[in-house]
């Protein structure tokens, strides 16, 4: 089928004829030339600080099992309780298996030893500079999801949902100079009273005040457009499952979004409950906390690449966490907060099936501070290159300002 | 090199002087005097939450110049005694600190009990929660042991079977009815027996008494989080001292902490009654003592943790180490005083931050107070913004630095031209702020009299000041409520819809506080939930919010009157009557005026002032 006119079908499908709105039919037009499709990033933050070392496991590091002699996942041995093996040095916890097969198909990228180079321990802090992109600076105001937009989208051609939240509140990665909404679920965007939607859109449309008649446009676009696909329902294709949970509520809906191809450009989503102080780990690696948030992390993530399927082409993944924990473990069988993590990034155009990032080791005089994985790659180094070479937007100075040198991974080709 | 330079300088001549022409035309509109019938509504509008009915009338018959000069003299006004009576209830805003935490148990607190380190609290309800708590602990841990807990006498064997289904699944009416039937003897036994959740639904029906023991039963630490944003509306809506309201708000916003972080959640309460609220009419030198040795503040910007580099300490090595921490300092001189373009360097920032070591807090997680700890302070010598700072000091070296900072030019700019953005409009008119800055460094800081300035200036009653702000979220929300005479019973709803409005009370998390030229932040979202809480309102489907709708119009000329204290734009008029012609071809008999208000109020007109 031609992409082309399915795209409008599609999408004049949704919106109805005769009100294709200004800012869809300029997008519909413009798909006629040849300009390339658009890509499309999804940040998906881990809030309150993932146990890197037990996520992706140094098996081949004889230290990490001398630090955590109770909370260590085993090295591979092919039971569904030892670690999956990578490349020899490094294998996924058995909680993540749904992971591996995107690993070997060779779309799925791993950085070693990542983070933020601000040395604050302090969750509070650390999710502020990553979802701002500028360490130790409080006072930047806007996030560097919302700066990755290029600034092409003038009012009126843009999509009204470029860049999506899937939370209560505008994440503080997508806030802002470019529109970018907040939609906890689909079906609640929307005025309450239905009856009056169109009595305020008159006014909003009518109205002389600048400010709000274009945010109120932009408004009544993205509404119509949430409850058309709302109406519409969704199952998911390729006989992908989300797990419950709302990760898996807010990535089965930018899957959604990606597929109507309504302009989406960046999305972002959180899962919260990692800052694993006391029994980590059960009985076993695949019990207790930290294995059971991961089954939900990795099998939400392997659902939607399954779901989307041939649209992964355009898309990219990464996920990422405000600071990594103790090498050692503590005296309550759990992990204090520490410094460097871990990070993953998959999508079509993701070169993967590599653990990316120097291992710093974890020799008493390789750690941070005497206690911490060290930091050899900067969090920059890595949405930097997805910015540029993902997205193609290449002011990378505007994205993370005061970061002048990026240094890139090879992620992306 | 002239010759190129030439047509360049031309170009940019022509643009700059198109950008100068528009500049020109809204400055001249700063000079263009309000007509009278509109001076008092914007007087209004800009010293309060939004005009009450009858509002306008009674500036009008005082004289607005006379409002004004009173609203000056907060202590002159008498104070509405609805207020007192909503804000006797709410027991932590008179609460120290340390009394806070004491009664209100921290996470680590309940940590330490579930370790056993500490007993289980006495008080019945604090025991529950800190028991639910507990075993959410466990249950994480993997811990099938449940022996530390209590039995609980099961919901079944306290209520009747059509008791608790009212609680559950009936209507408003129902719910309450059933929860004031409830025995006070058996009261505590019922709250601790519910689940969760169902404690949740029941906040809105609840008697203010009932209520706290729900939230406390749930989260202890909510209840201080629930008096300050209950207080904070109440002021907004009920206080007749509103200029005070507007200031205390407009400080707060200035000096920001963010109740979420660590410590500030039983320092914040303190934080704005005894830092903030005393000196908005004040000293500017005072407010910034206050802010500065107030734990909130410490805590927020680590300046408690920020020590002499050399400092003799003993560095515990299973700790982070600690040194220098530069965030006070910077914050102090770009968001608090000169403003980021107010002429200071990095190695100021770090002069500063050295001058500051050693102001820290004593005992934080138990609440404690300011203290000056001599041992980690840098005793070297300081030089901040050319000023030296002789070798030797101590806690007086970063009183010099305060001094320094409140009496610079850059500050007396800055702060003038954040009030004039917030009273007067986005972009103020240069030379208002530089008049309100002569008046601040003239006064040595006299916030009254910057005020006055600017409030007895002829750009303040300008046409290019009316209706030049967009409404934030506590100003749509409180105007609302205050427009429509509404009585709050209980205010927590309305401050969950400022947060949905994208503009949350006390959780700001940056330093910056919320934009004072806020026209550009308003979103998409926002501005649906703003037509929604408008209609919401106006139906009386607000939980803990009444209207009474039988003084409502379904006029929409006359609605708008009294709701914008304006006439309508011809969008809104129009949009209005052919909503009104349909719901009445639809069902003739059906009241209109409800949907009417609620269109008043959502509609673009609203949203100004």
């Amino acid at each position: 089928m031609n992409r082309r006119i399915f795209l409008k079908s599609s999408a004049m499908a949704m919106v109805g004829v005769g009100s294709t709105p200004l800012w869809l039919s300029r997008a519909l037009y413009a798909s006629d030339a040849p300009s390339p499709r658009k890509k499309i990033l999804v940040a998906v933050f881990q809030r309150g600080a993932v146990d890197g070392l037990n996520v992706i496991v140094p098996h081949g590091e004889p230290r990490y099992y001398e630090m955590r002699p109770t909370i260590s996942v085993p090295r591979p041995d092919g039971t569904p309780d030892s670690a999956i093996d990578l490349d020899g040095l490094f294998g996924l916890h058995p909680s993540l298996k749904a992971l591996k097969p995107i690993y070997d198909s060779g779309h799925l990228a791993i950085v070693e030893a990542v983070g933020s180079p601000d040395p604050t321990r302090s969750h509070f802090d650390a999710q502020d500079y990553m979802e701002s992109g500028t360490p130790g600076l409080k006072a930047t105001s806007d996030g560097w999801l919302n700066r990755a937009l290029s600034n092409e989208g003038a009012a009126g051609v843009s999509s009204p949902v470029r860049a999506v939240s899937m939370t209560p509140d505008l994440a503080r990665s997508l806030r802002g100079r470019n529109e970018a909404v907040a939609i906890n679920n689909l079906t609640d965007f929307q005025v309450r009273d239905a009856g009056e939607s169109s009595t305020f859109e008159a006014m909003y449309e009518n109205t002389g005040d600048k400010i709000l008649n274009g945010t109120g446009r932009e408004t009544f676009e993205a509404v119509k457009l949430m409850q058309s696909l709302a109406k519409q329902g969704y199952s998911p294709a390729n006989g992908a499952k989300y797990p419950g949970g709302r990760l898996g509520q807010s990535l089965k809906q930018i899957a959604q979004l990606v597929k109507s191809n309504v302009g989406l450009e960046v999305a972002f989503a959180d899962v919260g409950g990692w800052d694993t102080h006391v029994n980590e780990t059960g009985q076993r690696a695949s019990q207790g906390q930290l294995a059971n948030l991961l089954q939900n992390f990795g099998d939400t993530l392997a659902a939607f690449y399954q779901d989307l399927g041939d649209r992964m082409a355009d898309v990219s993944v990464v996920t990422m966490s405000e600071f990594g924990r103790t090498a050692r473990e503590n005296g309550n069988r759990g992990t204090d907060h520490g410094h460097a993590n871990v990070m993953l990034a998959f999508g079509g155009d993701i070169r993967g099936g590599k653990v990316y990032g120097d291992w710093p080791g974890l020799a008493e005089e390789q750690l941070y501070e005497n206690r911490d994985l060290n930091l050899t790659t900067d969090f920059r180094d890595v949405l930097g290159e997805l910015v540029t070479r993902h997205l193609g937007n290449r002011q990378i100075g505007s994205v993370f300002p005061g970061y002048a040198e990026p240094r890139y991974r090879g992620l992306l080709a | 090199m002239m010759r190129k330079f030439v047509p360049v300088a031309a170009v940019l001549l022509c643009a700059a002087t198109l950008g100068a022409k528009k500049k020109a035309e809204d400055l001249a509109l700063f000079k263009k005097k309000l007509p009278k019938n509109e001076q008092a509504v914007h007087a209004l509008d800009r010293l309060t939450f939004g005009p009450r009915p009858g509002d306008v009338a009674l500036v009008e018959k005082m004289g607005v110049k006379k409002w004004i000069e009173l609203q000056l003299h907060p202590e002159k006004i008498k104070e509405n005694p609805e207020l007192a009576d909503k804000l006797a209830s709410l027991e932590t805003l008179r609460m120290s600190p340390e009394e806070t935490v004491a009664a209100y148990p921290t996470p680590q607190l309940i940590r330490a009990v579930a370790m056993g380190r500490q007993p289980l609290p006495e008080d019945p309800l604090t025991r529950a929660a800190v028991e639910r708590q507990m075993r959410r602990i466990k249950v994480k841990q993997g811990v099938d042991d449940d022996s530390a807990v209590e039995p609980v006498i099961p919901l079944r064997d306290l209520l009747a079977p059509e008791e608790i289904r009212a609680l559950r699944n009936g209507n408003a009416d129902q719910r309450r009815a059933a929860l004031a039937s409830i025995p006070e003897n058996k009261l505590d036994d019922v709250v601790v027996a519910m689940p969760p959740q169902m404690r949740n639904q029941l906040l809105g029906f609840a008697s203010e008494g009932l209520r706290r023991k729900l939230i406390m039963a749930n989260n202890p630490l909510q209840v201080v989080f629930t008096d300050l944003a209950q207080a904070k509306l109440y002021r907004a809506i009920y206080s007749n001292r509103q200029l005070d309201e507007e200031l205390a708000d407009f400080w707060f916003n200035h000096f920001n902490v963010n109740f979420d972080k660590g410590a500030d959640r039983f320092f914040i309460t303190s934080y704005e009654r005894d830092a903030i609220r005393p000196h908005v009419l004040g000293k500017f030198r005072d407010l910034l003592e206050a802010t500065a040795t107030n734990p909130a503040m410490l805590f927020y910007l680590d300046n408690w943790e920020s020590v002499a580099p050399q400092s003799p300490l003993r560095q515990n090595p299973n700790r982070p180490r600690r040194g220098l921490n530069e965030n006070y300092a910077r914050e102090l001189m770009e968001l608090h005083t000169l403003g980021v373009d107010g002429g200071y360097t990095q190695k100021d920032v770090t002069e500063v931050a050295r001058c500051f070591t050693g102001w820290t807090i004593r005992n934080p997680q138990r609440g404690g107070e300011f203290f000056y700890n001599d041992r980690v302070h840098d005793k070297g010598a300081k030089i901040v913004l050319g000023v030296t700072i002789a070798a030797g000091g101590g806690r007086d070296d970063g009183e010099k630095v305060l001094d320094i900072l409140a009496n610079h030019p850059s500050t007396a700019r800055f702060i003038s031209k954040e009030l004039a953005q917030r009273f007067v409009a986005d972009n103020p008119p240069p030379e208002l702020v530089e008049r309100m800055a002569k008046t601040f460094r003239a006064t040595h800081g006299d916030l009254r009299e910057v005020m006055r300035s600017m409030l007895e200036s002829k750009e303040f009653l300008s046409a290019g000041a009316y209706h030049a702000k967009v409404k934030t979220p506590l100003e749509m929300i409180a105007s609302a409520v205050r427009a429509t005479a509404a009585d709050v019973d209980f205010a927590m709803p309305l401050a969950n819809q400022i947060g949905t409005l994208g503009e949350p009370l006390y959780r700001k998390i940056e330093p910056t506080g919320y934009s004072n030229a806020n026209a550009e932040w308003v979103s998409s979202a926002s501005l649906l939930g703003r037509m929604n809480f408008a209609m919401a309102l106006a139906q009386n489907h607000v939980p803990g919010v009444r209207v009474d709708a039988s003084h409502f119009v379904a006029d929409p000329e006359q609605a708008a009157k009294l709701y914008l204290s304006a006439d309508a734009t011809p969008g809104t008029r129009e949009a209005i009557d052919k909503a009104i012609a349909e719901q009445k071809a639809k069902n003739p008999s059906a009241p209109v005026s409800s949907l009417c208000v609620g269109l008043v109020m959502g509609s673009p007109d609203f949203q100004r002032r």
